[in-house]
């Protein structure tokens, strides 16, 4: 009796989380919807801001968005990949180096993306960009300043553990048999990685990509220091220049805008569009996650 | 007298301290059958598997004594392993044809060896199906993926798949060990056609699979060769008991 009764306690209470999860979920979609449906429209996608964003479109902060998780992508995957196969096909299991690898990845995983803002600002720009100025450019600033080359490459910092997991996981996956049948053919062993090894993990290495990409598109505190801007009247033209991004921009109309009410609806939308990018990213990750555990199997 | 191709002089192999190998001597002839039977971890697996050097692909393995194949020590420290492997090819227990379609399984080995014309590459996909007996099952389905076929048309890919680098020798781990009795059969056949050009090593838990299919037929028994003969002698008077009981279902 006693102990039925501790069951039907315990069983509510994970209802209950449950319950509460699915209601956070919920309500941040509705809120975000009902506020931002109605003022998201064609125009909103493809034109700048106006009036002191109080009116206009996101177009600048999209194509930003967009441009830095492009970058952010080329630096971060083949880096991504290339520690992968390491730690998959070439480190030994035990040896002190991979260990060192793999606490690195797992520190480098939870650091606070603060950090990762304040690291961009001190080493990208302070350090390289600077002397960059100084050897190339006779001390003129052109690279000692916040750029979209170097907010994304702090976003790659931050997404490298990401894309070097799920890499490895996904080599993993590839059975010994299949390693085996390529060296008894007479493979080398970077033979049987690219041509066995690899094309097997193709989905590992999309998923990686893709959880890399949403979880930096939607990122603000790494770029809020190291290339992200207010307002530009212009899309960036070249690597040193700053660049706007959805996630800023919330933040800045939320924060530092004159008339927090008129840009309300804006904020609305943008928080939309930002939500919609990532949350179809994700869902794409999962669905090619599911395949390789189906084909793990 | 028949020509020598494989020397094992005083072989031990070691899995860190534990001894798998017990220094093992024999000689295996060119162009027969050599069958290795013996109980389950007797070591006739790990000790096929230090022919083509697959052990090297285990942590801490160590090996002493010699093997030579055309009186050349492959432990030489100048030995390329590479090169090595592609004289002698491998079949697996499990069949492993890659995720590809039947043609790519096949041109993997010829592509690595840097074949690239395809005209050549299509007459060598053509020959080594053929020379498995399997062409006239596969000719129309060259592009279908190799992971669709049977167990037993899966294995006989993997085995055209080992033909097209053009090896002297062939192991075999337990081949048919997964597969039907037809499937089996079927295999066996090819062993008995394919031993007009190769060398055949295989390692079978099947005795009846070493009589109908084997020339020489060597016995182990917890990491020792105990002994090798002619298949038709170890089969119908052995010379040790234990190889008398074991063949006799006494134990094993």
């Amino acid at each position: 009796m006693n102990r039925n009764r501790k069951d039907i306690i315990i069983e509510s209470l994970t209802g209950i989380s449950v319950l509460l999860i699915i209601f956070i979920i919920v309500s941040i979609l509705a809120i975000t919807i009902k506020g931002g449906w109605p003022n998201l429209s064609w125009k909103f996608l493809v034109e700048f801001p106006k009036d002191g964003m109080t009116k206009g479109g996101i177009f600048p902060a999209i194509v930003g968005t967009a441009l830095m998780t492009l970058i952010m992508t080329i630096a971060a995957v083949p880096f991504g990949v290339i520690t992968a196969i390491y730690l998959a096909e070439y480190a030994k299991e035990n040896s002190v180096f991979a260990k060192t690898i793999r606490f690195a990845v797992k520190t480098l995983a939870v650091v606070p993306s603060i950090i990762f803002g304040l690291f961009g600002l001190g080493f990208f720009i302070g350090f390289i960009g600077q002397n960059m100025d100084k050897i190339f450019n006779g001390g003129v600033m052109k690279w000692g300043q916040p750029s979209i080359l170097w907010a994304s490459l702090t976003m790659a910092l931050l997404t490298l553990p990401v894309v070097i997991v799920s890499v490895e996981e996904a080599i993993r996956t590839i059975p010994v048999e299949m390693r085996e049948a390529s060296l008894a053919l007479g493979a080398t062993k970077w033979q049987t990685i690219r041509r066995v090894v690899l094309p097997g993990s193709v989905t590992g290495i999309l998923t990686g990509t893709i959880l890399a990409i949403s979880r930096g598109a939607g990122e603000v505190a790494p770029i809020l220091f190291t290339g992200a801007a207010y307002y530009l009247a212009d899309l960036p033209h070249s690597l040193s220049d700053q660049f706007m991004s959805l996630g800023y921009h919330i933040y800045i109309m939320s924060t530092q805008s004159s008339n927090v009410d008129a840009t309300l609806p804006i904020q609305f939308a943008t928080t939309l569009v930002l939500l919609l990018l990532t949350f179809s990213l994700n869902a794409v990750a999962v669905v090619l996650r599911y395949r390789i555990r189906q084909k793990a199997k | 007298m028949e020509d020598l191709k494989v020397k094992v002089t005083d072989l031990s192999l070691f899995y860190g301290n534990n001894q798998a190998l017990k220094n093992i001597t024999m000689d295996i002839p060119e162009k027969k059958v050599t069958a290795f039977i013996g109980p389950s971890g007797c070591g006739k697996s790990t000790f096929l598997r230090t022919l083509n050097r697959m052990n090297d692909l285990i942590d801490n393995v160590r090996i002493e004594g010699e093997v030579l194949i055309d009186g050349v020590n492959i432990y030489d420290r100048d030995i390329d392993v590479v090169n090595l492997r592609k004289k002698i090819g491998m079949i697996f227990q499990k069949s492993n044809p890659f995720a590809k379609s039947v043609y790519e399984n096949i041109a993997f080995g010829p592509k690595i060896n840097g074949i690239t014309q395809k005209s050549r590459l299509d007459e060598i996909v053509e020959f080594s199906l053929k020379q498995a007996a399997i062409w006239d099952e596969m000719k129309g389905r060259l592009h279908n993926s190799a992971l669709s076929l049977s167990g037993g048309q899966q294995q006989r890919i993997c085995i055209a798949r080992s033909l097209a680098v053009n090896p002297e020798i062939i192991l075999m781990d337990e081949p048919a060990s997964a597969l039907d009795p037809i499937s089996t059969g079927k295999i066996e056949e090819l062993i008995h056609d394919l031993k007009q050009k190769y060398t055949i090593i295989i390692v079978t838990h099947n005795m009846q699979q070493a009589a109908r299919t084997s020339d020489l037929t060597a016995f182990f028994y917890l990491g020792e060769l105990v002994e090798i003969n002619k298949t038709e002698i170890i089969f119908s008077n052995p010379g040790k008991k234990q190889t008398e009981d074991y063949i006799s279902g006494r134990f094993g």
